[in-house]
C-alpha cells in the first residue's frame, strides 16, 4: 500500500550550512511516527519543508500519491496536512472558540456548521469550557492544545506536531498523549511528531526517524531504533537504554 | 516647461544634473537621519520632514532677526534638534516601541500633524526664505555654472554626513548604537542602556535633519506644508538607497535629486515627484532592500 | 435575515442602535441647515471610516492613501455626467470596476511582492500622490484648474441625478452608512470575516490553517476600495467641484483614518462613534473660537492632531471599547 507521506532524499541548505541532508522515510496511513534527534539536527526544517514553508533544495515530498514539495503552506493544508508550531502561534485576539472555528472553516462554508465542528474538536481536547476566553489569556499547555485543536479542525489526514509536549508537566503530558492516541485509534489520523520527551515518544510512536546533523541515521520500530549504536551515541546516551 | 521646438543645449542638462546632485546631497543628509532612526530604533518616523521644518523656521527666524547665516548656525540648530529628538524619544516614543506597528505610525502621524499646524499658526501659510548676500553668486567651471548656495549647502551636508559616519565607526557610543541595531537582545545582555542609546540615536537622527533643514533653507522656500512632502521624500530615498546603509541614503538622495531635476527639465516641474514615486514602487517590488541595503528579515 | 443580523447582539446594543437610527431619521426635520451640513459630514466620514476599517480593522492592512478611491469615484462619476450626461448611480456602477481594478493592482503589487507594514502604507501614499499629480495634468477632467458640475436651482429633489436640497443628500448618505454598517457586520461574522481576522492576528499561522492569504487580502482591498468610491461619487455631486490637489491630497487620507482610529479600529461602532465625536468636538471648538473672536488657520487641524495623540497614548483601542465597557454593552465577540 502506498504510504500517506513519502519523503525522498530531501535536502535543504542555508547559505553553506546543510540543514537537512538527503533524508528519506515514509509514513504509512494511520501510523504515529516520531522524528527525534539532538537540537539542530534539522527536524523543524524538515517539518517546514513538508508543511510548505520552504522548498527543498533537492528530493521530493509526496503526500497521498501527489508531489507537494514547493507548494504554499495554505495549499499543503488544503491537501490535508495540519501543523502546529514549535513556538505556539494561536490567534491571540480571538477567542479559543474562534481560533478553532477558523480552522473548521477550511472545509465548511457556513459559520454555523464550522462552529459545531469546532465544539467537537474542543471537547476532544478538553478546551470546551475555556472556549470564550481570548487565546492570549491561556496558559502555555492550553495554548499548545489550542494549536492542535485548530489544526485538527481543518480535517487533516496528517497532523504535524512540532514539540507539542515540551514544557508540559507529566500530568499534562499524559493527557495529551492519551488524546492523541485516542484520535489515532478512533479516526485513523496519521501523526508525525517532533519530540524530545522520550517518555511520550515511546508511549506514542509506532515508527521512529532519528536525525543527526541533518541526516537520517536510523529509521524503524521504536525498540529497534533506540538500541542502535549510532542513536545511543548521538542522542540518547547510555542510560536511556538500560 | 522645457520647449519642444528648439534643442536644449547640452550644458543645460549638465547644469541641471549637477544642481540635482548638490540638492540631492542635502536630501541625502535628511534621509540619513531617517535611516539611522529606523535602522536602530526601528521606529518609522512619520514626523521626519516636520522636524526638518522646525529647523528651517529656526534658521529663517535667526536670519531675519539677527542676520545670522544658516551655514554658521548649522551646528547650534542641529544641537537644538538633537535635544528635541532626544526628548521626544525618551519622553513619548519609547513607551511605544513594543506596541503594534500601526500604533507607532499613528503616534508619529499625530506628532507630525501637531508640528505642522503649530508652525502654521505661528508663521502663517506664506513662504519664508533666506536671502543671503551670496544668494545669487555662482561659480563657473568650463561650461558648468554652479550655484554658490547649492555648493555650500552640499558641502555642509557632506561634512555633516562624514561626521556622523565617523561617530558610528570610531566612537564607543557609536559602536554601542550599532550593536543595538544589530541585536537588541544581545545588547541588553551585554548591559547596554538601550533606552538611552535609543534616545541618543533619535536625537542624532533629528540633528541630521536639523542640519539638512538649515542648509536646505538656502535652496528652497519654507512653508509649514513642506514637512509632509519631505517626510515622504525621505522615505523614498531611504528605501531606494537601502535601509541600514548610510552611504545608501546619500546615494539615494543624489539619485532622487538628479531624477527630480531632470524630470523637471524634460517634462514639467510639477511632474517631478511622480518619478520619485515611480522609482519607489519599482524598488519596493524588485529590490526592497534598496541599492546598497542588506536584506532585512 | 433579521435573526442572523441580530444574533449575538445584546438587547442594550440593539436599543442604542434603534434610538440612534430614529434620531438620525428625523434629524433633518428638527435641525437647522448648518447643523444638517455638519451631520452630512459626520455620515460621510463615518461611511469612509467603515470602508477603511475593512482593510485595517478587519484584514490588518494599513492604508494611508484612501483618498485615491474617493478621487477616482468622484472623477469617474463627474466625467460621465459632464461629458455624457450619465447620472451618478450609473456613474457609480462604472466607478466600481475602475476602483476595483486600481485596488486590485495595488494589492497585487503589494501582496505578490511581499510589501507589508510600513512599506505597504508608503506604497498606498505613493499611489494617491501619483493620482494627485496625474489628474493635475488630465485636461479632460479639468486638470488643476478644477472640474465643475453644473448647478441650477432645482424646484424639487432629483434623486436620480443627485440634484436637490441638503436633506436629500443627508438621507442618501444616511442610507449608505446604514447599509455599510450592515454589510460590515455580515462580512465580519461570515467565513471571510474570520479569515480576515486570522490574517490580521498572525498571517503565518493563518496560512498554516489553510487560508489563502493573498486572495483574502485582495478581497479586503477591493471591497474597501469600491465602498470608498461611492463616497467619491457623493462628494462630486454634493460639492459640485473637484480639484486633484484637494481630493487626492494626503491630508484627506489622514482625515479618513481619524474617525475609525479614535472610535476604535476593528469594531463596528468605532468609525461611527469616531466621526460623531470628532465633528462634535470640532464644532464645539469652532463655537468657542468664534466666541473668543479667534480665527486662526490650522487650529482645527492642531486640535485633531492632539485628539489623535491622546487617543493613541491613552485609549489605543479607541473610544468605543472603553465606552462599551462603561455602558456594559458587549460587542458580539469581536
Amino acid at each position: 500500500m502506498t504510504p500517506l507521506l513519502a519523503v525522498d532524499a530531501v535536502s535543504k541548505r542555508f547559505r553553506g550550512l546543510v540543514a537537512v541532508d538527503r533524508v528519506s522515510f515514509s509514513v504509512p496511513q494511520g501510523v504515529i511516527c516520531a522524528v527525534i534527534g539532538p537540537n539542530g539536527a534539522g527536524k523543524t526544517t524538515l517539518f517546514n519543508m513538508i508543511a510548505g514553508e520552504f522548498k527543498p533544495d533537492g528530493g521530493t515530498i509526496t503526500f497521498g500519491g501527489e508531489r507537494i514539495d514547493g507548494h504554499t503552506p495554505d495549499e499543503v493544508c488544503r491537501r490535508g496536512i495540519g501543523r502546529t508550531f514549535q513556538i505556539v502561534r494561536p490567534f491571540p485576539g480571538l477567542s479559543v472558540e474562534d481560533n478553532v472555528v477558523t480552522g473548521a472553516l477550511l472545509r465548511r462554508s457556513e459559520v454555523r456548521a464550522a462552529r459545531l465542528h469546532a465544539h467537537d474538536v474542543l471537547h476532544r481536547l478538553d478546551l470546551f469550557d475555556k472556549r470564550t476566553l481570548p487565546a492570549s489569556a491561556l496558559t502555555l499547555p492550553d495554548r499548545k492544545r489550542l494549536e492542535v485543536a485548530r489544526a485538527l479542525a481543518t480535517d487533516p489526514k496528517l497532523l504535524l506536531l512540532d514539540e507539542v509536549i515540551a514544557g508540559l508537566r507529566p500530568t499534562e503530558t499524559d493527557r495529551i498523549v492519551a488524546a492523541l492516541r485516542d484520535l489515532n485509534r478512533e479516526t485513523g489520523l496519521t501523526i508525525l511528531l517532533i519530540e524530545h520527551v522520550m517518555r511520550a515518544v515511546m508511549a506514542l510512536a509506532q515508527h521512529i526517524v532519528v536525525l543527526h546533523h541533518g541526516a537520517a541515521i536510523a529509521v524503524g520500530a521504536p525498540e529497534v531504533v533506540v538500541r542502535e549504536r549510532a542513536v545511543i551515541d548521538s542522542y540518547l546516551g547510555g542510560e536511556a537504554v538500560a | 516647461m522645457a520647449s519642444r521646438d528648439r534643442a536644449v543645449p547640452a550644458e543645460i542638462y549638465l547644469n541641471v544634473a549637477v544642481s540635482g546632485i548638490l540638492t540631492g546631497l542635502v536630501y541625502g543628509l535628511m534621509a540619513l537621519g531617517l535611516s539611522v532612526i529606523f535602522g536602530v530604533v526601528r521606529v518609522v518616523n512619520f514626523a521626519h520632514g516636520e522636524l526638518m521644518t522646525i529647523a528651517m523656521y529656526i534658521a529663517v527666524v535667526l536670519f531675519s532677526a539677527f542676520k545670522l547665516d544658516p551655514l554658521i548656525m548649522l551646528v547650534p540648530i542641529a544641537m537644538v534638534l538633537f535635544a528635541l529628538g532626544y526628548a521626544l524619544q525618551a519622553g513619548v516614543i519609547n513607551a511605544f516601541i513594543t506596541r503594534p506597528e500601526h500604533t507607532q505610525f499613528l503616534l508619529l502621524i499625530a506628532l507630525a500633524i501637531i508640528i505642522v499646524n503649530t508652525l502654521l499658526i505661528i508663521f502663517g501659510p506664506d513662504a519664508h526664505s533666506v536671502q543671503t548676500s551670496y544668494a545669487f553668486d555662482s561659480f563657473q567651471v568650463g561650461k558648468l555654472i554652479i550655484d554658490a548656495t547649492k555648493l555650500y549647502a552640499a558641502a555642509a551636508a557632506l561634512v555633516a554626513a562624514t561626521a556622523l559616519f565617523a561617530f558610528f565607526r570610531f566612537t564607543d557610543t557609536g559602536t554601542a548604537i550599532r550593536a543595538c541595531a544589530d541585536n537588541y537582545a544581545g545588547a541588553l545582555t551585554v548591559g547596554l542602556d538601550v533606552n538611552r542609546l535609543y534616545a541618543l540615536t533619535f536625537g542624532l537622527g533629528a540633528a541630521c535633519v536639523g542640519a539638512a533643514g538649515t542648509v536646505l533653507v538656502l535652496i528652497i522656500d519654507v512653508t509649514p506644508q513642506v514637512g509632509p512632502v519631505y517626510t515622504l521624500l525621505a522615505f523614498v530615498i531611504v528605501i531606494t538607497g537601502g535601509l541600514g546603509s548610510m552611504p545608501g541614503s546619500l546615494l539615494g538622495g543624489v539619485l532622487i535629486g538628479v531624477t527630480e531635476a531632470m524630470a523637471g527639465l524634460i517634462f514639467t516641474p510639477s511632474a517631478k515627484s511622480m518619478f520619485a514615486f515611480a522609482i519607489l514602487v519599482l524598488v519596493l517590488l524588485f529590490r526592497p532592500q534598496g541599492i546598497l541595503g542588506r536584506k532585512i528579515s | 435575515m433579521m435573526a442572523q443580523l441580530t444574533e449575538g447582539v445584546s438587547r442594550r446594543a440593539l436599543l442604542l442602535l434603534a434610538t440612534l437610527l430614529a434620531a438620525l431619521l428625523i434629524a433633518p426635520l428638527v435641525v437647522n441647515d448648518y447643523l444638517l451640513t455638519a451631520l452630512i459630514l459626520v455620515l460621510y466620514f463615518a461611511y469612509i471610516g467603515q470602508a477603511w476599517n475593512i482593510m485595517m480593522g478587519f484584514a490588518g492592512q494599513l492604508s494611508l492613501g484612501h483618498s485615491l478611491y474617493v478621487g477616482l469615484g468622484a472623477y469617474t462619476a463627474a466625467a460621465l455626467f459632464i461629458h455624457f450626461g450619465i447620472g451618478p448611480w450609473l456613474g457609480f456602477l462604472v466607478a466600481i470596476p475602475v476602483t476595483a481594478a486600481c485596488g486590485a493592482f495595488l494589492g497585487f503589487l503589494a501582496f505578490r511582492f511581499g510589501v507589508a507594514g510600513v512599506y505597504f502604507a508608503i506604497l498606498t501614499i505613493a499611489f494617491a500622490e501619483f493620482a494627485r499629480i496625474g489628474f493635475d495634468h488630465f485636461a479632460w477632467v479639468g486638470g488643476s484648474a478644477g472640474f465643475f458640475l453644473p448647478v441650477k436651482q432645482y424646484a424639487h429633489n432629483d434623486l436620480w441625478l443627485l440634484r436637490g436640497a441638503p436633506a436629500m443628500f443627508y438621507y442618501v448618505m444616511l442610507a449608505a452608512t446604514a447599509l455599510a454598517f450592515i454589510a460590515c457586520r455580515l462580512l465580519l461574522h461570515s467565513r471571510i470575516g474570520y479569515f480576515w481576522q486570522a490574517i490580521r492576528e498572525d498571517e503565518r499561522a493563518a496560512r498554516a490553517t489553510g487560508i489563502d492569504t493573498f486572495r483574502y487580502k485582495m478581497y479586503a482591498v477591493i471591497i474597501s476600495a469600491v465602498m470608498t468610491s461611492f463616497a467619491g461619487v457623493f462628494h462630486a455631486f454634493y460639492y459640485n467641484n473637484l480639484f486633484p490637489e484637494q481630493i487626492f491630497h494626503i491630508s484627506r487620507s489622514i482625515e479618513f483614518i481619524l474617525a475609525p482610529i479614535i472610535g476604535g479600529i476593528g469594531s463596528l461602532f468605532g468609525p461611527l462613534l469616531g466621526a460623531f465625536l470628532l465633528e462634535t468636538l470640532a464644532e464645539g471648538l469652532r463655537e468657542v473660537l468664534a466666541l473668543l473672536g479667534v480665527d486662526v488657520p490650522g487650529l482645527r487641524q492642531l486640535f485633531f492632531g492632539v485628539c489623535l495623540l491622546l487617543v493613541v497614548m491613552l485609549l489605543p483601542d479607541g473610544v468605543w471599547p472603553w465606552l462599551a465597557r462603561r455602558l456594559r454593552i458587549k460587542e458580539s465577540k469581536r
